[in-house]
C-alpha cells in the first residue's frame, strides 16, 4: 500500500454519485412556437429567418424566408404584418420591425440576384394555375419548387393581379414587383398572358392537367344605385387603379370625391391627390373607429392632404358636379341612420371604393360547387366541392390581403401536390405558443424600433415615388437582433452556466445543447433563467 | 485584452458599443466574439466543483463556488490551491473518499481556513512557486463567526490571499442556524417566527465586506450570483492584486430560506435589484465602482418568495419590520448610489 500516512482509500471522483436519481420532473428541450409565425398568413417561419439575419448571413435569411413566401420584397411594403401585433417584444417596448426586415432581405436578394433553390427532381405531372395574383404565383412557385410542371394562365396583359392594377407605386414600386415575379418565372413556371379562361374544364384537358388551382381575385366593382345626370362623372376605384398602370391617365378633375372606407378608397384619394387634384375627399358613411382600412393608412392621407367626412352618405349628383350629401348617426348596435340633415359637395367626379365581386364565369359547367356570398366554398385543404379543383386568394372567403392570398398558395400546394399522389397532406402538430410568459425578459436589453424614414410629404404627394423607404444594413442588423428568439434556443449559454450541478452539456456552435439525465437534480433554474422559453420541466414517470 | 479594454468592449449596460441583443446579461451569446464570453460560456471551462456532489436542488452556493472558481482559475492560469473552512461547500463536495473539486483543494476546521490559506501561501513563496495563487472559501458562519479571527488577522498581515465568502445568510450544514449574516426578521432554527419579535432580531448583524474595508486590503467585493459577468469581473480583478483580498457573494439557499429551488436566481437578482444586496468593488478602503440597479423593485417582491418571511406578511406588526428592511434597501441605494446611471467601475 503506497499511500500517505492515514490514508486508506484512493481518491475517488463524486463522478460515481448519480444525483439524477433525486429528481423527480426533467427539464426538456422544446421549440414552441413564436407568437409572429402564428399570426403570419402565410405561415413564415419568422423567428427561424431573423435569426440568421441576426448574425448577419442575409441571404441565409433570405433561403428560410422563401421556403414559405417568394414574395419578401413585395411582403415588406404591402403586408399588414399581423405578425408584428403579436410579437412578444412589444410587451417590452416596440414590437420587433419585421416587416422592415423582411423588407430589407428582399430588396437585398433583388440587388444581389440571389436565386431560388432549384426544383426537386420532375414527378411527370403538371397543374394548371388559373390567375397570377399573389396566391396564383404562391402556388405556382411551391408546386413548381416540388418538382411539378406548372403553366399559369393570366387575362391580363402582365402578372401580378391587385399587386399590379390596384396597389399604387408609391406603396409597391413596379420593378420590385416584376423582380420578384422574374424570379418565379425563371424557376421553370410557364406563364401564359392575356389569355382569360373561360371554362375551366377545357383548359385542364387542353393543358392535361388533372388538378388546378384557381385564383382569379375579386375584380368587378361592387355598384351602389346614386342616381345622377347624364353628364354627371361617375367611375369605380378598381378601373381608376387600373387604368393608373396605363399611358393614358385617368382624368378625375381637380375636385374628387371617393365613396367608401377600405383601403382601396384611401389608394384612390392618394391617387387622386398626386394626379393634381385640389381637393380630394373620402366621404364614408360610419366613424374612424369602425372604418375597415388600416389606421397607418389613414394617418398618411390625412397627412397628404386627403380629407374625409365622417357618418356620410351621397344621396344624388348633379349634372353641374353637385353631391347631395346626407349626415348619419350611429344608432345603439354601432349602425348609421340617416338624420335629415343634407349639405352638397362640389365634384368633378366621383369614384365608388365600395368593394369587390368575383367573376364566376368560367366555373358555370362545374358540378359539385358551393358558392356562398359570391365567393367559392373550399374545404380545409384548399378543395372546391369539385376533386383536383382547388381555389384560393380573394375568391375564397378570406381577409382579401396579398399575405392571405400567398398563403393560401402554399397550403393549396401542399394537397395538390398530395393529391397527385394519391395521399393527403396531414400538417405537423402546432406546437405549444411562446407566450409572453414563457419568457425570462430580465435578460433582454433594452432597444427601441428603428423607425423607418418617412419620405418627406411635399415630395410625397406630388409624385408616384415610394413613401417608405428601407432599412439599411447596420439598422437591419439591429432591428434583427432586437427579437427575442421566443419558445426558441438561441444558444445564449445560459442553461449551460446556470445549472449548479453542470448537468447541461454545451454542444458546439449550431448544436444547442444536451442535459445529463444522470446528474440534472431537476431543480428546474434552467427552465426559469432560460430568457427564451425553450426549456420546460416535465414529470419524471418512474 | 486586459480587463480594462475588455470593458471598453463589453455591451455592458454602462457601455453601450454594439447591440447584441443579449449578452450583457446572458451567460454566453453567439453573437459575441469568444474572447467577450464569460468564463462559464466556454465549452472547456475548468468546472471546478464537478458533477455529483451533494448539494441540495438549486444550491446557490455550488453555484457560486464554481462561478468563482472557475473565473479564479483562468485569471491564473490554472495555478490555483483552494482552502475551504467546514460547511455545507466543503461537506456536500468530499464525502471521503470521493471529492467534486478539479482543483488542489484542502480541507482544515471550520474556524481556520484563512489562516490555513496565509500558511498555503506562504508555503508556495517559500517553495519559490509564487505564481500558485491560493484562494480560502467559507460559509458566512466560517466567515463572519468562527473564522472572523483568523480572517481580520489575515487582512491585518495582507497575505496574499484571496478570501471569498458565500453568504447563505445561516450555518446552514447543521440545519439553519442564525449567523451574524442572518438579516432582520428572518426565522432560522434559532431564531423562530414566535414572540414579540419573531425571526431575527433587528438592529444587530455585521458588515463584513465593510470591515475588511476598514483593514485598508487593496481589494474588496461584493457579487452575486445573479449578475455573472460582474462576478467573474470582480474575481478576475482580484487576481490582478497580490496581498489580502476579500469577495462576499451572495447565494441562495432553497432549503433554509424555503424558497423554490428554481427560483434561486431570481431570488439573488431581486436582493440586488431591491437594494438589500449592493454590488460594489472598494479598493484601499474606499468604494471605488458601483452596479448600478437596473430595475428597482420593493423587496416585498424579494422577501415574499421566501418561507423565511412568510410570517412578516402575516401580521401589521411583521408589516412595520418590513418597511424597516425597506429602509434599509432606501439607505444602501442611497449610500452606495445604486440608481446613478453614471455609477461606473474604476
Ligand atoms: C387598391 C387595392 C389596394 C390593396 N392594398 C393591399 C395592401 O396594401 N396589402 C394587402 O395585403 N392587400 C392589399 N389589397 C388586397 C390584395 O391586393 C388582394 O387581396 C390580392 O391581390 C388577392 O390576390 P389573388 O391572387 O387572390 O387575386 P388577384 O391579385 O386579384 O389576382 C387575380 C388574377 O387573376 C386574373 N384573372 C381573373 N380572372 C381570370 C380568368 N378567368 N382567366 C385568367 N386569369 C384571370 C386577374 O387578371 C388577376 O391577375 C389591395 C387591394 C386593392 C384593390
Ligand atoms: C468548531 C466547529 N463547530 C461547529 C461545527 C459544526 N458545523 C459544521 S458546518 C457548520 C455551519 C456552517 O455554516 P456556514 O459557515 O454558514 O456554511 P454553510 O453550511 O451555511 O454553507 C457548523 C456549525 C464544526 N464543524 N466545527
Ligand atoms: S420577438 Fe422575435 S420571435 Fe418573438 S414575436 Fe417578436 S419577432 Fe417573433
Ligand atoms: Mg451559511
Amino acid at each position: 500500500m503506497d499511500k500517505p500516512f492515514a490514508i486508506t482509500l484512493d481518491v475517488g471522483s463524486s463522478l460515481a454519485n448519480k444525483t439524477g436519481s433525486w429528481r423527480a420532473q426533467r427539464p426538456l428541450y422544446v421549440d414552441r412556437l413564436p407568437p409572429c409565425n402564428n399570426a403570419c398568413p402565410a405561415g413564415e417561419n419568422i423567428q427561424h429567418w431573423l435569426y440568421h439575419a441576426e448574425s448577419g448571413d442575409y441571404e441565409a435569411a433570405w433561403r428560410a424566408l422563401v421556403v414559405d413566401n417568394p414574395l419578401p420584397a413585395i411582403m415588406g411594403r404591402v403586408c399588414y404584418h399581423p405578425c408584428e401585433g403579436a410579437c412578444n417584444r412589444g410587451q417590452l417596448d416596440a414590437a420587433v420591425g419585421i416587416n422592415s426586415v423582411e423588407r430589407f432581405l428582399g430588396d437585398e436578394a433583388l440587388h444581389r440576384g440571389w436565386k431560388f433553390d432549384p426544383p426537386a427532381p420532375s414527378s411527370g405531372k403538371k397543374v394548371l394555375v388559373v390567375g397570377a395574383g399573389p396566391s396564383g404565383l404562391s402556388a405556382a412557385y411551391h408546386l413548381r419548387r416540388m418538382g411539378h410542371a406548372v403553366k399559369i394562365v393570366e387575362a391580363g396583359p402582365m402578372a401580378g393581379g391587385m399587386m399590379r392594377f390596384g396597389i399604387p407605386k408609391y406603396r409597391l414600386p413596379r420593378d420590385v414587383l416584376d423582380g420578384e415575379v422574374a424570379r418565379i418565372v425563371d424557376l421553370g413556371v410557364e406563364l401564359e398572358l392575356g389569355r382569360k379562361v373561360s371554362d375551366i374544364h377545357k383548359a385542364m384537358q387542353a393543358e392535361g392537367c388533372t388538378a388546378a388551382f384557381l385564383a382569379v381575385g375579386a375584380h368587378i366593382a361592387k355598384r351602389a344605385y346614386i342616381p345622377a345626370g347624364e353628364a354627371a362623372r361617375m367611375l369605380d376605384a378598381v378601373s381608376v387603379l387600373r387604368g393608373m398602370e396605363g399611358d393614358d391617365k385617368p382624368m378625375l378633375g381637380r375636385r374628387v370625391v371617393v365613396y367608401g372606407g377600405g383601403n382601396t378608397a384611401l389608394d384612390v384619394a392618394r391617387t387622386a391627390k398626386r394626379l393634381g387634384a385640389t381637393e380630394s375627399i373620402i366621404v364614408y358613411r360610419r366613424t374612424r373607429e369602425k372604418m375597415p382600412a388600416h389606421d397607418f393608412e389613414v394617418e398618411e392621407a390625412l397627412q397628404e392632404g386627403v380629407l374625409i367626412k365622417w357618418l356620410s352618405t351621397i344621396k344624388n349628383m348633379g349634372d353641374e358636379g353637385t353631391l347631395t350629401v346626407e349626415k348619419m348617426e350611429l344608432d345603439d348596435k354601432g349602425f348609421p341612420q340617416p338624420t335629415g340633415e343634407i349639405e352638397t359637395l362640389a365634384a368633378d367626379s366621383l369614384v365608388l371604393a365600395l368593394g369587390q365581386d368575383v367573376d364566376l364565369s368560367l366555373l358555370e359547367n362545374v358540378p359539385g360547387l358551393e358558392i356562398k356570398g359570391g365567393v367559392v366554398q373550399v374545404g380545409a385543404n384548399m378543395m372546391t366541392g369539385f376533386p383536383g379543383l382547388f381555389a384560393g386568394g380573394d375568391m375564397v372567403p378570406s381577409e382579401r390581403t396579398v399575405t392571405v392570398a400567398v398563403g393560401h398558395g402554399k397550403k393549396a400546394a401542399r394537397h395538390i401536390d398530395a393529391w397527385l399522389r394519391g395521399t393527403a397532406y396531414v400538417a405537423p402538430p402546432k406546437h405549444e405558443i411562446a407566450a409572453f410568459d414563457k419568457l425570462n425578459a430580465w435578460y433582454y436589453a433594452d432597444a427601441p424600433k428603428t423607425v423607418r424614414p418617412m419620405l418627406d410629404l411635399a415630395r410625397r404627394t406630388s409624385t408616384f415615388d415610394e413613401v417608405v423607404s428601407g432599412l439599411n444594413e447596420t439598422n437591419a442588423l439591429f432591428e434583427a437582433r432586437r427579437c427575442l428568439s421566443c419558445g426558441n434556443c438561441f444558444e445564449c449559454d445560459n442553461c449551460y452556466g446556470v445549472c449548479p450541478d453542470n448537468s447541461v452539456i454545451k454542444l458546439g456552435p449550431g448544436k444547442r445543447f444536451e442535459f445529463n439525465y444522470d446528474y440534472c437534480k431537476g431543480c428546474g433554474i434552467c427552465v426559469s433563467e432560460c430568457p427564451c422559453g425553450a426549456i420546460m420541466m416535465v414529470p419524471e414517470t418512474n | 485584452m486586459n480587463r480594462h479594454e475588455k470593458l471598453m468592449e463589453l455591451p455592458t449596460q454602462r457601455q453601450p458599443v454594439k447591440f447584441y441583443q443579449t449578452g450583457t446579461f446572458t451567460v454566453g451569446n453567439r453573437l459575441l466574439p469568444e474572447n467577450l464570453r464569460s468564463v462559464q460560456a466556454d465549452i472547456g471551462r475548468t468546472n471546478s466543483l464537478n458533477s455529483g456532489h451533494r448539494a441540495c436542488q438549486g444550491c446557490g452556493e455550488a453555484l457560486g463556488a464554481r462561478y468563482a472558481i472557475d473565473a479564479a482559475m483562468r485569471a491564473t492560469d490554472n495555478q490555483l490551491v483552494a482552502v475551504n473552512a467546514t460547511g455545507c461547500l466543503e461537506v456536500f463536495s468530499t464525502p471521503y473518499p470521493e471529492t467534486s473539486w478539479q482543483i488542489p483543494w484542502i480541507h482544515s476546521l471550520f474556524g481556520n481556513a484563512a489562516a490555513v490559506a496565509s500558511g498555503v501561501a506562504a508555503a508556495q513563496r517559500v517553495r519559490g512557486r509564487p505564481h500558485v495563487r491560493v484562494v480560502a472559501q467559507g460559509g458566512d458562519g466560517g466567515t463572519t463567526d468562527i473564522g472572523f479571527g483568523c480572517l481580520s488577522g489575515m487582512f491585518e498581515r495582507n497575505d496574499d490571499v484571496l478570501y471569498i465568502c458565500y453568504d447563505n445568510e445561516a450555518y446552514m450544514n447543521t440545519g439553519v442556524q442564525r449567523s451574524s449574516a442572518t438579516p432582520p426578521g428572518a426565522r432560522t432554527a434559532t431564531t423562530p417566527a414566535l414572540g414579540r419579535e419573531p425571526g431575527n432580531v433587528s438592529g444587530t448583524g455585521k458588515n463584513v465586506p465593510l470591515i475588511a474595508m476598514a483593514h485598508r486590503i487593496p481589494y474588496v467585493a461584493t457579487a452575486s450570483v445573479a449578475n455573472l459577468h460582474d462576478l467573474e469581473l470582480k474575481v478576475t480583478t482580484a487576481m490582478e492584486f497580490h496581498g489580502a483580498r476579500y469577495i462576499h457573494i451572495h447565494v441562495p439557499c432553497p432549503l433554509g430560506w424555503g424558497s423554490l429551488p428554481a427560483d434561486t436566481i431570481r431570488i439573488a437578482r431581486l436582493a440586488v435589484e431591491s437594494g438589500l444586496f449592493p454590488l460594489f468593488e472598494a479598493r484601499d478602503g474606499h468604494v471605488s465602482a458601483r452596479t448600478p440597479i437596473r430595475r428597482k423593485v420593493a423587496v416585498d417582491e424579494y422577501l415574499k418568495l421566501q418561507k423565511r418571511f412568510a410570517h412578516l406578511f402575516a401580521s401589521p406588526a411583521g408589516r412595520e419590520r418590513i418597511a424597516l428592511i425597506q429602509a434599509t434597501a432606501d439607505r444602501n441605494i442611497e449610500e452606495f448610489g445604486l440608481l446613478e446611471d453614471e455609477a461606473t467601475r474604476g
